[in-house]
């Protein structure tokens, strides 16, 4: 019972903060809003038992992602977003659209799923499954997903160093272009 | 236990955890202040009470009493947030640390009122708040969430030293945050557990994890335990790595704009996160609460509990001894330390550790 009203004011947590997200100008108030979401995210999956992935959650996307958003926010001083009125072609079409979808997913999940319900701890949550389910039944897979993610961060790195020759290039450049503003410096 | 005993036993507990945690904060700062002093040949505080015992609380007040400026151009929003985010994430990691074993109070008779007895039902607790599985790891996610009280602060001051500190804050503790969860991983190898309760017993018998090598004399816990006080060290923005608050550049950083409780708040986040961070220590590294036991039950009670806040108070006085005796670094040495030398070294330890203990299986 108790789980029940938690996961229920959480998932309403939840959907005001993805709500608010959305209709907030500042991008540093939407990026905390977003924090929200993960935050009560991660307590929906420890209600549901699960909780590894509770933890997890909480570390990576409102521990270390946010806060990169928050960080990068910061560095570039963004202000706050201009706003036009919006098509009127994604009003007509996208607030049906969203209740249609909506109205779906609730309707297959209530009548087209046919499994019996499952009490809270009765499927793999404790660390030690899900070391099991990661490093023993789905090993493979997992290794190629973290090649993968290897790739993704050596190119991110060749992508953002610049070759010594072109910072070079560039600061001669920079130093040929404007003489004067070098030799300024020294005066003071 | 039934519902209700465990609510109110929660309360109690959770209750004197924060107070006692409180008293700590507190006192660490006064221990702060004497350590230094004596450092540098001074008395430090000695007006108030015996040896300046009572200048806590007299900053308490003080703290209370003096004006709250709120700047016109702050974001008021965030401005008010970022202090209590601060404390209240720092507090709350607290909330998974075991002090010791287990209390067991028998059944006590408080005699007849009315015509019913009173009894107080037996109570078997753990010395800590909650015992959880995954109790490393909410410490983990609970301090990596502890950067948005800073960030957070520097942003909504609009102010330039401000800006810097908590830019340089969240930079500084994004770095140092990988190496500090890597180099928990030889820890969680051996213990196989995240619960700290099961990491701290398994290193009974003077098998602490600082020393404990049955495998081929690797000094994996050695390596781990200065990779990870160096990264927290860095975590708690202590010098040498007190950057986003370095008063030769920044004036105070992140808080420069703040005054009266909302100030002491973050001062007393950084002390709630290094005692924290010497908790840890102590039950990864320093066998928790482990410690010769002997004598009549109600010492074999008090005694594990003394032993914890010995080796907790020996890394506060280590944070201090630190603080006054090294210089701060640079901010290009402190990038590059963190991250071209203090994780890879992580990273070979994990490594090794892991093909050790597979070699030996």
């Amino acid at each position: 019972m108790l789980h029940l009203i938690l996961f229920l004011v959480f998932g309403a947590i939840c959907v005001a903060g993805a709500i608010n997200l959305l209709t907030q100008r500042h991008p540093i108030d939407s990026a905390l809003s977003l924090v929200v979401v993960m935050a009560s995210l991660a307590v929906e999956y420890l209600l549901l038992g699960a909780e590894f992935v509770a933890a997890v959650q909480v570390i990576v996307y409102a521990g270390a992602i946010m806060v990169l958003f928050v960080l990068v926010i910061m560095l570039l001083n963004a202000g706050v977003e201009e706003r036009t009125k919006g098509s009127r072609i994604a009003v007509l079409l996208g607030v049906p659209g969203v209740v249609i979808a909506g109205v779906l997913v609730a309707w297959i999940l209530l009548h087209r799923v046919n499994a019996a319900p499952v009490p809270i701890g009765a499927q793999p949550g404790d660390p030690r499954d899900i070391a099991r389910i990661l490093f023993h039944d789905f090993l493979l897979p997992f290794e190629i997903t973290s090649v993968l993610i290897m790739i993704a961060i050596l190119g991110a790195v060749v992508l953002a160093s610049r070759p010594e020759a072109v910072v070079k290039r560039a600061s001669a450049e920079a130093s040929k272009a404007a003489p004067e503003l070098v030799g300024a410096g020294k005066e003071h | 236990m039934t519902i209700p005993a465990f609510i109110v036993i929660s309360i109690i507990k959770s209750a004197l955890v924060i107070f006692v945690l409180l008293t700590a904060v507190a006192y660490s700062v006064w221990l702060e202040r004497k350590v230094s002093a004596h450092i540098q040949n001074r008395w430090g505080p000695t007006r108030v009470g015996p040896f300046g015992l009572l200048q806590p609380l007299a900053d308490g007040f003080k703290f209370m009493f003096k004006e709250d400026l709120t700047q016109p151009h702050v974001y008021k929003p965030l401005y008010i947030a970022a202090p209590m985010i601060a404390v209240v994430l720092a507090i709350t990691s607290i909330s998974v640390v075991p002090f010791g074993n287990w209390l067991y109070i028998p059944e006590i008779h408080l005699g007849t009122w009315l015509g019913h007895t009173l009894t107080i039902s037996e109570i078997e607790t753990p010395l800590q708040i909650t015992d959880i599985n995954i109790g490393l790891l909410a410490i983990l996610g609970i301090t990596s969430m502890g950067v948005y009280g800073v960030a957070l602060a520097g942003w909504s001051s609009n102010s330039k030293y401000s800006l810097l500190g908590g830019l340089r804050a969240s930079a500084q503790m994004i770095s140092y945050e990988v190496s500090l969860g890597i180099s928990l991983i030889p820890i969680l190898i051996k213990s196989g557990s995240f619960s700290l309760r099961d990491i701290v017993e398994s290193q009974a018998h003077l098998h602490w994890n600082l020393w404990s090598t049955p495998y081929l004399y690797f000094p994996f816990g050695i390596i781990a335990f200065f990779t990870y006080l160096i990264s927290a060290y860095a975590e708690t923005n202590r010098t040498p790595f007190d950057l986003p608050e370095a008063e030769s550049e920044l004036v105070a950083g992140y808080h420069t704009e703040y005054s009266a409780m909302k100030f002491a708040m973050f001062f007393m986040a950084e002390y709630a996160n290094m005692v924290t961070v010497a908790c840890l220590a102590t039950l990864l590294f320093f066998g928790g609460w482990m410690g010769p036991v002997f004598g009549p039950p109600i010492l074999q009670m008090v005694l594990p509990l003394l032993w914890f806040g010995l080796k907790v108070f020996f890394f506060m006085f280590l944070y201090v001894w630190v603080r006054w005796t090294l210089p701060r670094f640079r901010y290009d040495q402190l990038m590059a330390f963190g991250w071209k030398f203090l994780l890879p070294l992580a990273v070979a330890n994990v490594i090794f550790t892991a093909l050790v203990v597979a070699l030996r299986s």
